[in-house]
């Protein structure tokens, strides 16, 4: 009986996450305009979702952003890391601090601080402010990431390497890129993460010449339900889902 | 030698700048403009007033911030009454299936907050998915103004944010030695008393983090209160982003952003204290 009830309970909350995603799946795949009825399979919104190029840019732009900005923040997070673990400086401790203030500060708050940086410094709002706000938002979560790592390991073989004559970007190169890898893996894949899910930083340091994905489909569903969003939403469900799948598979057969 | 100092020269200056540039000085701008007075021409003139703060507390200001605030604290409570179950059964699953499920709750997440929003609207329409199976059970005779209110916002912001309730909850609760609560029960606790003696202590932690990381974003995600409260119900996020774009007041904007920050601040030190206070034994 309690195992019923257990089960139940798992069911009904997978299906208050699960169901308003499907229902815009199977809506994408509705002839209907406003999906109130079932009229019949058709594929016309993902053939109108590829005629709206503005929607398509726009994907590709987030795409770029997202992958542009989590590379940057990986590599300076990393550096960071690296040297707030081997180092004691005067300072290290302001730095540790602006480190905590970021991570608490709400995104609302981050947003308006970068809009009111970039037009006292004149950077017109658009490809540039976009991925210097998104590399700042990362870089907390990478550092935190593989500095975590770091601090697990042995700190004689930074010693040893140093015996052994390597010079501290040797060091860095040889000895703790390759140990904190997997970390760095971690922090890149979570910095992607953040970039694809922002909504209200973008929205602030942005502008129309250079709209990405979260902010178009912002206009376009204040003003109503607009089929091709649900179609792209779907593409932009199962892709991801996809990958994971695929790479579960190959990591299970290579085992 | 050479060779460390310029190593070491480069990656702590590259980070003091980035951080210097891109944290330290607009921080400092917000906290700054707060204090001055709002010009027509260029955004603000630099004038020293508090005024900013005080209107604040004006009745009608403070009136949103009142109600964010319950709105959050509701969300909060409403994911936490969800999560913890939730959480619980699931750490404690013996079968091969316990990582798919746990994964089933992070693949949400991958799609961006904002176009969940749109989906629960979807269900939430006159004709969406709910009203239409109401109507079609009997169980309601005209379509129900779900759309535009409090709970659809509320609604809104649990579905967000649910996943980030479970997630720490469950890494709590699975590290939970159940000798402690055989324990209990082998000292003649009832099932109820153990819980409530022993299993809550032990994973509140848990429970505060969960709570922090849902209540802390629902005051800000004005995307949200627009796509789903309409007009009426504002967040304090939709109330510092008119202030910025509409209302064009940057001071005033600036010393809500202040304040709630100050507010966080408070809240997340209350956090670690408790936290440390926890692991050095006293419950």
């Amino acid at each position: 009986m309690a195992r019923w009830i257990r089960n139940g309970y798992f069911l009904l909350v997978y299906l208050f996450l699960y169901l308003p995603i499907l229902v815009l799946i199977a809506t994408s795949f509705n002839a209907s305009k406003y999906g109130t009825s079932w009229q019949g399979f058709s594929l016309k919104w993902y053939a109108s979702l590829f005629d709206n190029s503005l929607l398509v840019d726009a994907a590709i732009r987030s795409l770029i952003i997202a992958t542009l900005s989590a590379t940057l923040a990986t590599a300076l997070g990393t550096l960071s890391a690296v040297c707030l673990y081997r180092y004691r400086f005067a300072g290290r401790q302001v730095l540790n601090a602006l480190l905590f203030v970021m991570m608490m500060s709400p995104d609302i708050v981050m947003a308006i601080s970068l809009l009111m940086l970039f037009i006292v410094l004149h950077v017109q709002l658009g490809f540039w402010s976009l991925l210097l706000a998104h590399i700042t938002f990362s870089l907390p979560f990478v550092i935190i990431t593989v500095y975590s790592r770091l601090s697990g390991f042995d700190t004689r073989i930074i010693e040893a390497a140093r015996d052994l004559g390597a010079g501290e970007l040797r060091t860095f190169l040889r000895i703790l890129l390759p140990l904190a890898l997997p970390a760095v893996a971690a922090g890149w894949l979570l910095s992607f993460t953040l970039s694809v899910d922002d909504v209200i930083v973008s929205f602030f340091v942005t502008g129309p010449s250079f709209e990405i994905l979260p902010l178009k489909i912002y206009s376009m569903v204040r003003l109503g339900v607009k089929p091709e969003v649900n179609a792209l939403a779907t593409i932009l469900f199962l892709v991801p889902l996809l990958f994971v799948t695929l790479s579960q598979i190959l990591l299970r057969r290579k085992k | 030698m050479r060779d460390k100092s310029l190593f070491k020269f480069l990656t702590i200056g590259l980070l003091a700048l980035w951080l210097g540039i891109f944290v330290l000085i607009p921080n400092l701008m917000i906290v700054v403009t707060s204090f001055l007075q709002r010009s027509e021409e260029h955004f603000v003139d630099v004038l020293f007033t508090v005024e900013n703060y005080r209107k604040l507390f004006d009745p009608v200001y403070f009136g949103v911030f009142a109600h964010s605030t319950l709105l959050a604290l509701v969300a909060t409570l409403l994911c936490l009454l969800i999560g913890y179950p939730f959480a619980y059964r699931l750490a404690r699953l013996t079968t091969r299936w316990r990582p798919v499920l746990l994964v089933l709750v992070i693949i949400p997440f991958w799609t961006n907050s904002l176009i969940r929003t749109y989906a629960i609207k979807t269900i939430l329409a006159t004709k969406g998915l709910l009203n239409t199976v109401l109507l079609a059970l009997g169980l309601i005779d005209a379509p129900l103004r779900l759309l535009y209110t409090s709970s659809a916002v509320t609604v809104g912001m649990v579905y967000v944010l649910l996943p980030f309730m479970i997630l720490p909850l469950y890494a709590v609760i699975e590290k939970l030695d159940s000798s402690q609560i055989e324990a209990a029960s082998d000292l003649g606790a009832s099932r109820l008393q153990a819980f409530i003696r022993v299993v809550i202590p032990l994973t509140l932690p848990g429970i505060i983090a969960g709570s922090l990381l849902v209540f802390l974003p629902a005051l800000g995600m004005f995307y949200i209160a627009d796509l789903l409260g309409g007009a009426k119900d504002l967040l304090i996020g939709n109330f510092i982003k008119n202030q910025f774009l509409d209302a064009r007041d940057w001071p005033f904007g600036s010393a809500a952003s202040v304040t709630m920050t100050l507010a966080m601040a408070v809240i997340l030190l209350a956090y670690y204290r408790s936290i440390r206070r926890l692991n050095s034994g006293g419950i």
